[in-house]
């Protein structure tokens, strides 16, 4: 916890609303998860008042942890997951925002390979209207002995209007030599070609952009728990932004 | 049923369609033949509302309603489909889902009562047997990774499910093999030969109208008709091709 109020200098803020910020400021200290060795731990986090989650997890030796993400509410919020994985670990990270408005919308992770064989798979989907900005910064960091690690990382943005904003950046920092780090990164438009093929066959404009968003989305949330709300949930901000 | 009468297009700032006059009553098959860059596809698009596609001149009435005043989707209920020539990939989106959902969006645009996800497979499922084509592949995305064939292959399926009251197949014959030919030949027969309905078939080839009888064959060329006949014409474009015609 920072005891300063951040600024825009300090990069995990940098593409924040600091004057949202400053209203919750200070922040209460990070909620503080331990899964311990062999352990399993599944979370869903819907951020739709406009609040800061800040998250600690540490992924015992061999557990696995799974984080899905719906950050959709208030003019900012803002869902921040500092992560490390021991040996054989696995994390992963659903994460969807949908904004519209003057809506900040952030996903902040640092995700640690402290030793070695750890796993981490993050993916990411943001669907950005008006003039609201979604970012999300993704740093990983390999530790010098954490040989092995296999990350993974799969950012997408979809810009509905040319009006609104995508941040994207994927960081990493390795300091050992046999690892796997893949990212993807891509900022979009809806193909224009598609939705028209969609409303000739009858779909009215809202749907059809409706249901090429949802497409785009889907499979984010496979596996958790809570599936079916998130997709609704989803499902029903997109339905306000088309 | 349609009614397209002096009818001219720009596509950007490029004028396409250069006065277009054309009739098709209930009960007609029309093929349109005619040299590449002519103005066919452009034809359709502007027929089914492609956004860019601007009208410049000209009017279109559709069962006595003005058809340009509508959005695609409301052409679409209305009862006006587009067989695209070059089918859209739309990757995550199913084609059963996106059929009902289309589907029940013209009816609900009709006033007609939507059908159950039952309802709608049993009429899916008749249709796609009907043309050949797999039940899996219509639970996938549409037309993603599907071959050229199969493309053309759910676009008449679609036509079956929808079934609308005109179609404007573009160059649905191209990229089918001979038996495709055939099974697709035969499907547009099923679906759109009835007294309450037409058809312009925009074709390169006489092979489909061996299949699909026209009623009547036109040439467009240079954004316009330049000639109209019967069934005949196309065996004579078959034989002498365009440039014998234009001299
Ligand atoms: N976006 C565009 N900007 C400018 N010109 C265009 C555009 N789209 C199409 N055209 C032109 O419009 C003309 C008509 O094209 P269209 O696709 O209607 O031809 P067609 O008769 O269907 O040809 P084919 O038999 O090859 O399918 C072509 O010369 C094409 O290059
Ligand atoms: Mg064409």
């Amino acid at each position: 916890m920072t005891a300063l109020l951040p600024t825009r200098h300090d990069e995990a803020w940098h593409y924040s609303d600091i004057a949202a910020v400053a209203a919750a400021w200070p922040l209460p200290a990070p909620e503080n998860i331990i899964v311990p060795a062999g352990g399993h731990y599944a979370r869903t986090i819907v951020q739709d008042t406009g609040s800061i989650h800040q998250i600690d997890v540490a992924i015992g030796k061999d557990a696995t942890a799974a984080v899905h993400v719906l950050n959709i509410g208030g003019e900012y919020g803002r869902v921040e997951l500092n992560v490390t994985l021991h040996e054989g670990a696995d994390f992963k990270l659903g994460g969807v925002q949908i904004g519209g408005n003057a809506q900040t919308l952030e996903i902040i992770t640092t995700v640690t390979h402290a030793e070695p064989k750890a796993t981490s798979s993050q993916i990411v989907r943001s669907v950005l209207a008006d003039t609201a900005t979604g970012t999300y910064l993704g740093k990983i960091a390999v530790a010098r002995d954490a040989q092995l690690t296999d990350s993974e990382q799969s950012v997408k943005a979809m810009l509905l209007d040319r009006s609104a904003t995508a941040n994207a950046k994927p960081e990493l920092e390795i300091y050992a030599d046999d690892v796997k780090c893949a990212h993807g990164c891509a900022i979009g438009e809806l193909d224009p070609m598609g939705l028209f093929y969609l409303q000739a066959r009858g779909l009215s404009p809202a749907d059809a952009k409706k249901l090429m968003l949802q497409a785009f989305v889907a499979g984010v949330f496979e596996g958790a728990g809570d599936e079916e709300m998130l997709t609704e949930a989803a499902l029903k901000k997109l339905g306000e932004l088309v | 049923m349609l009614q397209i009468t002096n009818l001219h297009a720009n596509v950007g700032d490029k004028p396409i369609l250069k006065g277009l006059t054309l009739s098709l009553n209930a009960g007609e098959i029309h093929a349109i033949m005619g040299p590449n860059g002519a103005g066919k596809s452009t034809l359709g698009y502007v027929l089914s509302g492609r956004p860019g596609y601007e009208v410049t001149e000209g009017e279109v009435t559709f069962n006595g309603q003005n058809l340009l005043d509508l959005e695609p989707h409301e052409r679409a209920a209305a009862g006006c489909f587009l067989g695209f020539q070059y089918p859209v990939e739309i990757p995550g989106v199913s084609n059963v889902q996106f059929l009902r959902e289309a589907l029940n969006a013209q009816r609900k645009n009709r006033n007609e009562a939507p059908l159950s996800g039952a309802e709608f497979l049993k009429v899916a499922r008749e249709q796609a047997t009907a043309l050949g084509m797999d039940m899996d592949m219509l639970k996938r995305p549409v037309n993603v990774g599907f071959s050229g064939g199969e493309k053309k292959r759910n676009e008449m399926v679609q036509m079956g499910i929808i079934n609308p009251a005109l179609a404007i197949l573009d160059e649905t014959d191209s990229g089918l093999d001979i038996d495709a030919l055939r099974i697709v030949g035969d499907g547009i027969n099923r679906i759109m030969r009835r007294p309450d309905k037409a058809v312009l078939l925009i074709t390169h080839y006489q092979r489909l109208l061996d299949y699909v009888k026209p009623d009547f064959v036109h040439v467009l060329a240079d954004g316009r008709i330049t000639r109209s006949g019967g069934p005949e014409l196309a065996l004579e474009l078959e034989r002498d091709g365009y440039k014998e015609l234009a001299a």
